[in-house]
């Protein structure tokens, strides 16, 4: 009797993790998923902070993928690990600050480390030949897999036929045949191969699953860099970036200003390590000040508080501010007028 | 060890709670329980749905002020 092969699949929660793990299930494999988390995934943390986001169906989707698949998954949490790949990418950044290359071969090293531990066969993983300009490309793709170390261990059934023989398929463990030949950024075949399946519910096309490829994100995790004077960061960090407006009126400090409730009690939890600013006298936003502030810059600051107050066109608003140490303090300020907001502050 | 085993994941954003509860969870025989005590509204679904796909049982969710406490019992 045949031994029944076990692979374990990269799942993302998009379309394409479930379709090549679906396509080898299809074939008898028994599979299992791995998901990694690095702290710069998009879904999960930015749904709960947002209060807004609330009306949208709250799920992860690796859980919901692999839910729907009927397999089991293992989240992996790579948040110090990953630090490494993002701050010294030996392919370098894509268009922002995504190191997408170096990203995928850790990602698939991990998973090569996972099958050996677990005795597993071999990797699966939903990646196309030509849908990404830097980690899915038909001379990348083999970078992928030699530096990886998985070698002929990994297979992308969405586009194997356009790829050499794994050892998956040598071996007869795979039919090659049943694979498929997918290319380019097209999404046609992904939804045909969806609807063949029966699959209607999936989430958006991969891609807006990291804010390392958010402009916005990443400059604001560049100026972070910039002023802290080093290339480094720990999980509070990118948490913040994550949350309100970032505004820098000055290089020793800036103000995080909630954008709505939900930011509001996400920011509550940090008032302990910053000293933090609100509007007492008219309904406003919780701000942050990240840096060293002098007291007349508190003052600015508490000034462009007020003008995110519905005290905005007051000539005075009341604020409060909190220090580190629990030191509470009520003021009179008159908030900034629009034309002092200089747009250079705004990250 | 107690049949009982309490994780505190409060502060922490899905899927960080499902992340301390699976890794939890490997040290814990059949039977035995975690409750846990979040924070992050999003492990009222999260919790269960990595219970459903790893044979693992919820035993109860409830919600006190702004946390959220769901006991689950280890699946064979």
């Amino acid at each position: 009797m045949n031994q029944q092969r076990k692979a374990v699949a990269l799942i993302s929660g998009g379309l394409d993790s479930l379709l090549s793990a679906r396509v080898v299930m299809e074939q008898g494999v028994h599979v299992e998923g791995i998901n990694f988390f690095t702290g710069f995934c998009v879904e999960g943390h930015t749904h709960a902070i947002r209060k807004r986001e609330r009306a949208r169906p709250k799920r992860n989707n690796a859980l919901w993928t692999a839910e729907q698949l009927g397999i089991k998954l293992h989240i992996i949490d790579i948040i110090e690990e990953y630090k490494d790949v993002l701050l010294h990418p030996r392919y370098g950044y894509g268009a922002h600050l995504n190191p997408c290359l170096d990203c995928k071969i850790f990602m698939v090293k991990k998973a090569a480390e996972w099958i050996e531990k677990n005795e597993f066969d071999f990797i699966v993983t939903g990646e196309v030949v030509g849908q990404r300009p830097m980690s899915q490309r038909k001379d990348t793709m083999p970078v992928v897999a030699q530096e990886s170390g998985a070698e002929d261990l990994l297979l992308r059934p969405l586009c194997a036929r356009n790829l050499p023989m794994t050892k998956p398929e040598r071996e007869g463990w795979i039919d090659r045949s049943k694979l498929h030949d997918f290319s380019g950024r097209t999404r046609k075949p992904q939804i045909e191969l969806a609807e063949k399946f029966g699959i209607t519910d999936f989430a958006q096309p991969a891609g807006g699953c990291c804010f390392l490829t958010d402009e916005q994100y990443s400059s604001k995790l560049s100026d972070l860099w910039k002023y802290r004077g080093e290339r480094r960061y720990d999980f509070d960090d990118i948490m913040l970036l994550k949350v309100g407006r970032h505004i820098r009126p000055a290089s020793n400090y800036k103000l995080i200003i909630a954008r709505e409730e939900g930011e509001v009690n996400f920011l509550q939890g940090y008032k302990k390590e910053y000293l933090s600013i609100k509007t007492i006298s008219h309904m406003g936003p919780l701000a942050l000040i990240d840096g060293k502030p002098s007291e007349e810059q508190v003052l600015e600051a508490a000034a462009i508080v007020a003008r995110f107050s519905k005290g905005k066109m007051e000539d005075r608003v009341e604020v409060e501010i909190t220090r580190q140490g629990g030191e509470v303090q009520h003021l009179l300020i008159k908030p900034l007028k629009p034309q002092e907001m200089k747009p250079e502050w705004m990250l | 060890m107690s049949n009982r085993v309490r994780l505190d994941a409060r502060r922490l954003l899905c899927p960080l709670p499902v992340i301390k509860m699976q890794n939890m969870a490997s040290d814990l025989r059949p039977g035995q329980e975690i409750e846990a005590v979040c924070t992050d509204p999003g492990v009222l679904h999260d919790i269960p749905a990595w219970c459903r796909i790893n044979g693992h049982e919820v035993l109860e969710s409830k919600s006190d002020r702004n946390e959220y406490i769901l006991i689950i019992r280890i699946g064979g």
